[in-house]
This record gives structure tokens, sequence and C-alpha cells, in this order.
């Protein structure tokens, strides 16, 4: 991909700094701590035993596979760099320089030579004729559009070599890591129990060294209204996606672990408070909570315009509200689980036994409660996981969402609505944003699956034998 | 009874007037009732006096939780908080900010929004409990694999694309129906019937997997066993002793739909501009008419409330074993 050194070239000679905005701060703060928890339960044994049956299943590892490069995306859009008096840009943007440099004038369908839409030209002095344009960036390396076919099956065929090199080379380096010699890697890759992994593995290498290939003189998704390229705009929609859903799980845990478990130890008027917060709170009907914050914020934000003084930060801030709006009411559901967890927990014998022998309550907490309350919070965030990503789309429909300016599915999609309408039909937009969805949202759900069937106790070797023999 | 009854009551008018309070605070720690006359008048060339006439007409120029003015009860009682509730509290409605008849103009919308409701509440019960059933019957074969595989990855699809893709296949390419709007009459089935199967469609995998969780939890209970080894057989196990158990988690999840009836899918009444009540909220949201808010967060509120009751209810009459107001 000869695009991308020239843009390396560019970001090693300018002077480097990184300059993050909160969202960016909050998200690589929240992987952070989703990285110190894997660190600690690593060291555990049931919990090891655990996510190693999580990792194990086909789906649970394929599942992986798919989210880490989702969030490896949304990672390297993260990272802002700061550029000598221009606006601030990710790694991601610089990696995909050709892509988001190769602007055209307005739609242009996948792999197409020409725009969608007329145009006057000049063919000669003078000579104005109306026809469809060349594009600007894809396809014009080509001499001749009839060209196309050969030139995609060469970066195909270009493609395919590179994936099954960079397959090969992390396989060896797997391998490697698992402490087999050079000459066990290559009898005992092939092994039954990872068939399935090695094959996403594969399939992602592949799939994603001839996109690459393709996207260097392609448009392969086609352009939007204004002439981006919607390859581009859809990995930029991942990190809005993720960012939402990560944030506003951070901000729903503390609220539902304290307040759930709290509720459910305490008992009394402690519990009767916060057993009618959550149920006022979830007698309102979502959307319109949801709604009704969101506009509130926004609000707010519009009137602290003036002392924000860039537009980046002024999205990012409204991103961050929307965060904080699911999360402040996302909470109930998993508080109302909490509590009835800990109070089943606590009149189980051995925390009665060390309560009556007169444990201190935070040494009881720490070391009873909260190991056998994991379970719980861990299914219940990773199967919400996926709805905050489809409440981004709906928001941001009736205009409650993630600022216009911000690249995001729902924004794709809402741009993308009307245009169905017209002739030919432009669809590609619509597609890529919904396909992006798709895929990290199956990933996600399949995920929970696995990590349910893992971490529910009722579902443990007992359950699954008498569900089996039936 | 009588004494549960009341016990309730008494546990859910503070909830309600805790949903009041919390949609005041929403709308008023950042929206002043200035504010919103400004927006109603016009942003430019309005007066003081202009303002304050608006504020006057809609009762919005009484101090919001407190009036010092005032003594005694009146001092809580002559504020916006506690007129605006009262009045909910009775059903009247009054009229929105922007002049019109709130009460009116939802008996004029409730049918609509139940024109869609009710026929996608009773399809998706006769589509998903069967399914549910055949599945859980039918577990660990190639038809349970297939189905849950289908249902996964109909859940990971979003909404909207089951709204664009019904519109622009049945409206647009094969000129069905029209694509969005709405009729009196009979005429209006031309208009329903897209916006129904969309939505259908759009909630079916959840639902049906749902179920098949419901059911399997159910088979694998010791009575079952017990049925089993009597040697019944496997489709009597099931219609004779599994589904009346099922029950319950079944009604728990039809009640909470019941806001969802009333309100109309906000998002489906919206992309198919059907005059319902969620097309109403979702204006009146945008528009920033707090009344007609407020009364539509109270009716939802208090609608989940009543679900809540009749789950109670319904509990009491499907499992003998509950029994209302006894300890």
């Amino acid at each position: 991909m000869p695009g991308l050194i020239p843009a390396f070239a560019s970001v090693a000679t300018e002077p480097m700094g990184l300059q993050l905005l909160p969202t960016d701060l909050l998200f690589l703060g929240a992987l952070a701590l989703a990285a110190v928890y894997g660190h600690s339960a690593a060291r555990e044994p049931l919990a090891r035993a655990r996510w190693s049956r999580v990792l194990h299943s086909p789906g649970g590892g394929i599942a992986c596979l798919v989210l880490s490069v989702y969030l490896a995306v949304a990672v390297l859009d993260s990272v802002r760099v700061e550029r000598a008096e221009q606006a601030p840009l990710t790694v991601l943007d610089l990696v995909l320089t050709p892509l988001r440099t190769g602007m055209e004038t307005t739609y242009s369908a996948p792999f197409a030579t020409h725009a969608h839409a007329r145009e006057n030209l000049e063919h000669a002095p003078g000579l104005w004729v109306r026809d469809y344009p060349r594009l600007k960036f894809g396809g014009r390396h080509l001499a001749l559009p009839e060209e196309t076919a050969r030139d995609l099956v060469r970066r195909i065929a270009l493609g395919t070599a590179l994936g099954f090199g960079v397959f090969v080379v992390l396989t060896l380096v797997i391998n490697q890591l698992r402490g087999r010699s050079l000459r066990g890697a290559i009898t005992q890759w092939w092994e039954p129990a990872w068939r399935w992994h090695w094959s996403a593995l594969g399939v992602l290498c592949l799939g994603i060294t001839i996109v690459g290939c393709l996207a260097d003189g392609w448009h392969v998704l086609g352009t939007d209204k204004v002439g981006q390229d919607v390859l581009y705009l859809s990995l930029k929609s991942v990190r809005t996606g993720l960012v939402l859903a990560v944030l506003a799980s951070l901000i729903t845990l503390p609220i539902a672990l304290v307040l759930g478990v709290l509720a459910g130890y305490r008992g009394g008027w402690v519990d009767d408070v916060i057993q009618y917060l959550y149920t006022t709170l979830s007698s309102i009907p979502g959307v319109l909570l949801i709604a009704a914050a969101a506009l509130s914020l926004d609000l707010f934000l519009s009137r602290e315009a003036g002392a924000l003084h860039s537009l980046a930060l002024r999205a990012d801030l409204r991103l961050l509200a929307l965060c904080a709006v699911l999360g402040l009411t996302g909470w109930t559901s998993l508080c109302r689980l909490l509590r009835a967890e800990t109070m089943k927990l606590s009149t189980i014998e051995f925390v009665a036994s060390a309560r009556a022998l007169g444990s201190p309550s935070a040494a009881l907490l720490r070391r009873h409660l909260l190991p056998n309350l994991m379970p719980l919070v861990i299914i219940t965030t990773v199967l919400d996981f996926s709805s905050l990503v489809l409440a981004e789309a709906v928001l941001t429909y009736i205009d409650i969402g993630v600022d216009p300016s911000t690249e995001s599915w729902g924004n794709l999609i809402n741009g993308a609505r009307l245009e169905l309408a017209r002739e030919p039909v432009i669809w590609w937009s619509l597609a890529s944003a919904l396909g992006g969805m798709f895929g990290l949202v199956l990933a996600a759900n399949v995920f929970a699956d696995t990590v349910r069937d893992a971490f529910d106790p009722r579902l443990g070797p007992d359950a699954k034998g008498v569900q089996g023999r039936a | 009874m009588t004494a549960w009854f009341v016990r309730r009551l008494g546990y859910f008018l503070p909830i309600l007037l805790g949903v009041n309070l919390l949609t005041f605070a929403l709308f008023f720690v950042v929206n002043s009732p200035d504010d919103m006359a400004r927006r109603h008048l016009g942003e430019r060339h309005v007066s003081p006096a202009a303002v304050s006439d608006w504020k006057r007409a809609h009762g919005y120029d009484r101090p919001a939780f407190l009036n010092p003015a005032q003594n005694g009860l009146a001092m809580v009682t002559d504020t916006l908080f506690f007129a605006g509730s009262s009045r909910l509290f009775s059903f009247n409605f009054g009229r929105s900010d922007g002049g019109r008849h709130i009460g009116w103009d939802i008996r004029q919308r409730i049918w609509p929004s139940l024109a869609i409701a009710l026929p996608v509440l009773i399809l998706e019960l006769l589509i998903a409990v069967p399914l549910g059933l055949a599945v859980a019957l039918l577990r660990g074969s190639a038809f349970d694999r297939g189905l849950t595989l289908l249902c996964v990855a109909a859940m990971a699809i979003s909404s909207l694309f089951f709204i664009i893709a019904g519109q622009f296949l049945f409206a647009r390419m094969l000129r069905l129906m029209p694509i969005s709007g709405f009729a009196e009459g009979w005429d209006a089935l031309r208009f329903l019937l897209l916006p129904v199967v969309v939505q259908v469609l759009a909630g079916l995998g959840a639902r049906v997997r749902w179920n098949r969780t419901v059911f399997l939890e159910e088979t694998s209970r010791e009575y079952v066993r017990t049925a089993r080894a009597k040697g019944l057989s496997e489709a009597r196990v099931l219609f004779r002793h599994v589904l009346p158990n099922a029950a319950l988690p079944l009604i728990t999840t039809i009640v909470v739909t019941l806001p969802g009836l009333f309100l109309g899918s906000l998002i489906t009444e919206s992309f198919f501009a059907i005059p319902g009540l969620g097309s109403y909220t979702i204006d009146a949201i945008q528009n920033q008419d707090f009344a007609i808010v407020r009364t539509m967060v109270f009716l939802g509120s208090l609608l989940y409330i009543l679900g809540l009751l009749l789950t109670d209810l319904a509990y009491a009459w499907a499992d003998p074993r509950i029994r209302l107001g006894g300890n």
C-alpha cells in the first residue's frame, strides 16, 4: 500500500504531541481499567477458568477476535496527534490519509471511475458537454476506465498474497508465544480445538489486506453527498459507537453496584429509598426520559457554547453528554438484579457466619459479596452493550443523539435515508452503516451468550447435564 | 384484597409524585420559563412585557417549588409544581404551551397508536409463542440451532434497517402500499399494514429467543422430569405442564409492553408519519412543549404502575400459591 508510506513520513517529520479530547481520555481510561481487571482475573483460578472457557469456545473466540478488531480501530481513532497550525488528527486519520484526502465532489458508487451525477465539462476549448466527470481519486491511476476489472483482480491477488503472508507470520508468532518450537508450530498449529479460531483469523487477515489494497486506489464503499469516502466514514463511526457503549457502561456500573449492594446488604429504610429511586426512574418510558435529559443537556451546551473554542470539543462534549444520559438512565435494571442477588447471598451460610463472627462490613463486602456478584455484573454489562450501540442510531435519527458533525452510524443512516428516493438508488452509505453496526452487535451478542454460559452458576455442568439429557 | 390494594396505592402515589418532580427538574434546571416564552414567541423582537404576558397566560409566572410571597400552606400550593401536578392527578391536562387542548389531542391520537400497537402485540404473541415452544420441543435439533442462530442475527440488525428496507421494498419498488401517512376509516388499513409488519419483524428475534429461554428453563425443572418419568409424551408434557407454568414470565413481558401500547412506538410512528401519541410526544420534545411532555410522561408512568398492579393480579390468578393481601 504505497499511500501509507508518505502518511507515516508526514507524521514522523512533524513535531509530535498528543491532544486528547475528554471522551478520548475517558475511553482509554476505561480500557485501562478493563486491562487491570483482566490482569487480576488472570491470576484468580476461577475467573481464569471461566474466561478461558469463553475464549476456547468457537463462538466466543471468534466474537472476541472481531471485537478486538473493532476495538483496535476505535483506539487508533482515540489517540489524537497535535499538528502545527491545523486541527489535530487521530492516528487512524493518519493511517487512512489517502482515503481522508481523496475527496470527490459528490456521490459516487463503489469502485466507480465516474461520478454519480452529470456536470458541465469542457471537452475542448469552448466546447461544453454535460457528462459524468472522472473521479479525482477513484481509479485515477488508470488511463482507461475499461481497465477497471483487470486492476481490481490484480489488487485482490496482491491483497490475498499479503494476507497469507500476514497470517503465516501471525501464526508463527502466536505459536512462539505459546512456547512452541518452530517445528512444533508448523506441525501442530492446525489442532481441532482451535480450527475455528485459526480460520477466523485467516479470513480477517485476508479481508483487511484485500480491502486495504483496494482502498488504496478506489472508493471501496463509494462516496457520500459531499464526496467523502464512505469506508473512511464507516471506520470513524466505530469509535463513536464503542465510546458510547463503553462510557455509558462505565457510568452505569458504579451507580448500580453501590446502590444495589447497599440496598440488599443494609435493608430497612435504605432499601426502601433505593427501591423508590429505581422504581420511579424505570417507570418513566425510556425514550422519553433519554430525550428529555438529552434535550436539557443540549440546551445547556448551546448556552455555554461561547466558552467552547473549538467545534470538535463541542461535538465531543455532546457525545459525552449522551453517554452520561444513557448511563444515568440505564442503571435501574442492573441495580434491581444486584439488590436481589446481595439479599440472597447475605442469607447464605458463609456470609451469615462471617457476619456473626464479627467480620467488618468492608471486609465482608470485598471478600465474600463482590466476587460472587461479579458474574452478574459481567453478564448484564455485556448484554447491555449491544443495545447501547443500536440506541445511538435511533437517538441520532430523532435528533437527540450525537452531534451532526460527529461521524457515526446514526448520522450515516440519517444522511442516506432520503437519498433512497433518488434514481438510480444510492444505497452504499446506508449499507455500510448497517453492515458496520451488524458486525459489531452480532459479535457483542455472541460474546455475551458465551460469557453468560461460562459465568452463570445456574448453567454450570449440572444444569447442562439436565438440558443435554432431555 | 382491599387492604392489599390500599397498600399498593400508598406505594404508587409517591412514585407518581417523584416522576413529576423529575420531569420538572429535568426541564427547569436548564430551561427557565423566560427561555420557554422566548422560544414560543419567536427568538427576536420580544419585549419583556410580551414574555411576562405569555408566562401569565400559561401559568409559568409562579415560582417553581416554593412561593415566599404566600403564607402557610399556600407557600407550597401556589407554585408551578403543585398547580401542574395536582391538575395531572385529576386528569385535567389543560392546554399545551402552543395553545392546543391536550386532552382532546390525546383522545384523537390514541386510536392510530392503538391501531398499530394492538395488532403488533397480538401478532408477536401468535408467532413468537408457538415458535418458542417448537424450538423448545425440538431442542438440540438442526431446527433449533438454525432458528436460534437466525434470532441472534436478527437481534443484531438495527430496527432502522427493517423500517428503511420495508419502505424501500414494499412501498417504492413493488408499490404495494404508501410509504407513509395516514387516512380515516377503512382506508387506514393500507397505511397501517407496513408499520405493523415492520415492527413485528424487528421485535421477533428477541422475542422468540426470550420465549425459548423461558420454556427451556421450565423444562429443566423437577416436575417435568417426573412427568416424563410417568411416560407422558413430550407434547403432552409441554402443553399440559410446561406451558401453564411458563405463562407467568410471559404475562410479565406482555404487561411491561402496556405503556408502549398507549404511547405508541415513538420511532415507528415518526418514521411512517402516523398521527399517534408517539409522534405527538416526539414533536412536543422537539418543540420544547413542556406541558405535553409532562402529561405524556405522567400517563406513561401511570400505565407502567397499572402494569405492575396487573402483573400482581395476573400472578395471583395464574398461580394459586400466591395470595394477595396474605402474608
